[in-house]
């Protein structure tokens, strides 16, 4: 039994043993399915606009309602200026998503529940907010933390409150995928294994309730990309934009 | 007490999370019902706008879990 807990299903195993300068740099199956996803992502868009069509193939309608839907919200929650930020939101929407969509195919591995790997997202786009913020607007750009409104013996506790909830995004951005991801697989296994202690004639009854269970989850592999890519959109508007 | 048996109560105990997600994604809906119920047409800009709120305060009850298995595996 030891070795079929609902969390077994997370563990790295190392495909490939690098070991450079003393970091452990190895190749795992985690690597792997970050590699599967991007060989993907990259094919399907190179594949969809290879020679489009006026008549777009299921594929080219894919990639085109992805490509709008991300620019939309750049264009809703940032405005014009944030265009620029287009190529790494639209990938940083794919990755998430054929991550999350990936780890749903059984006895495959789902990266995006992996700390580490939702934690380099996540400080990737808060660090990215602090440099675009002080290069756009300088030391204006600290000026997040004071909302306009806000009286002013009532600002020292503002700002405080304002700087734990700033350096609390990228936490909240790297919990939240990751937890989604880890709740609801585990939350498959148990419910599956206990299928297994039900007396054979029984064991038909709980598959529509699997089945709505496993589709929920789909719902919640894309929805939870979708919030990745929203959130990470609003928050670069703080940096883009001047309060 | 042994502190094996403290541990796992306190893993029991972070279920209380759920109640907070729970009422949360109940609010939601609630509140979207209503919604629709006034204003039928505006139903499609509505429940997309719902179904983002349900996943953030889904999101909050899942961080009670990330709290119980920092609790198992410390």
């Amino acid at each position: 039994m030891a070795q079929h807990t609902p969390l077994s299903q997370f563990e790295i195993k190392k495909i490939i043993d690098i070991n450079l300068f003393g970091f452990d740099i190895s190749f795992t199956n985690s690597s792997l399915m970050m590699l599967i996803s991007t060989l993907l992502i990259i094919l399907s868009l190179f594949i969809a606009t290879k020679n489009p069509k006026p008549i777009p193939t299921k594929l080219q309608l894919f990639v085109e309602g992805i490509y709008l839907m991300i620019k939309k919200m750049i264009n809703d929650n940032i405005g014009h200026e944030g265009q620029k930020f287009m190529p790494m939101l639209f990938m940083l929407f794919l990755f998430v998503l054929f991550g999350n969509l990936l780890g749903m195919i059984p006895y495959s591995f789902t990266f995006t529940s992996q700390i580490v790997v939702t934690l380099f997202l996540a400080m990737m786009i808060f660090f990215s907010i602090i440099i675009v913020g002080l290069s756009k607007q300088g030391l204006g750009f600290f000026s997040i933390f004071n909302p306009k409104g806000v009286p002013i013996f009532l600002s020292p506790l503002i700002i405080v409150i304002e700087l734990f909830a700033f350096l609390a995004r990228p936490i909240s951005l790297t919990l939240r995928l990751s937890a989604n991801m880890l709740a609801g697989h585990v939350l498959l296994k148990v419910l599956a294994g206990f299928i297994v202690t039900l007396p054979l004639l029984f064991k038909v009854l709980p598959i529509p309730l699997i089945v709505i269970l496993i589709g929920f989850e789909f719902f919640v592999a894309i929805l939870q990309a979708y919030i990745f890519a929203i959130l990470s959109c609003v928050y670069l508007s703080d940096a883009v934009k001047s309060h | 007490m042994e502190l094996v048996a403290i541990k796992y109560i306190g893993v029991g105990l972070t279920s209380i999370g759920m109640l907070g997600a729970a009422l949360g994604v109940g609010n939601i809906f609630n509140a979207l019902l209503g919604a629709i119920a006034r204003n039928p047409s505006a139903s499609d800009q509505l429940q997309r706008s719902a179904l983002i709120g349900a996943g953030f305060a889904e999101a909050m009850g899942l961080f009670s879990f990330v709290i119980a298995i920092l609790i198992i595996y410390s």
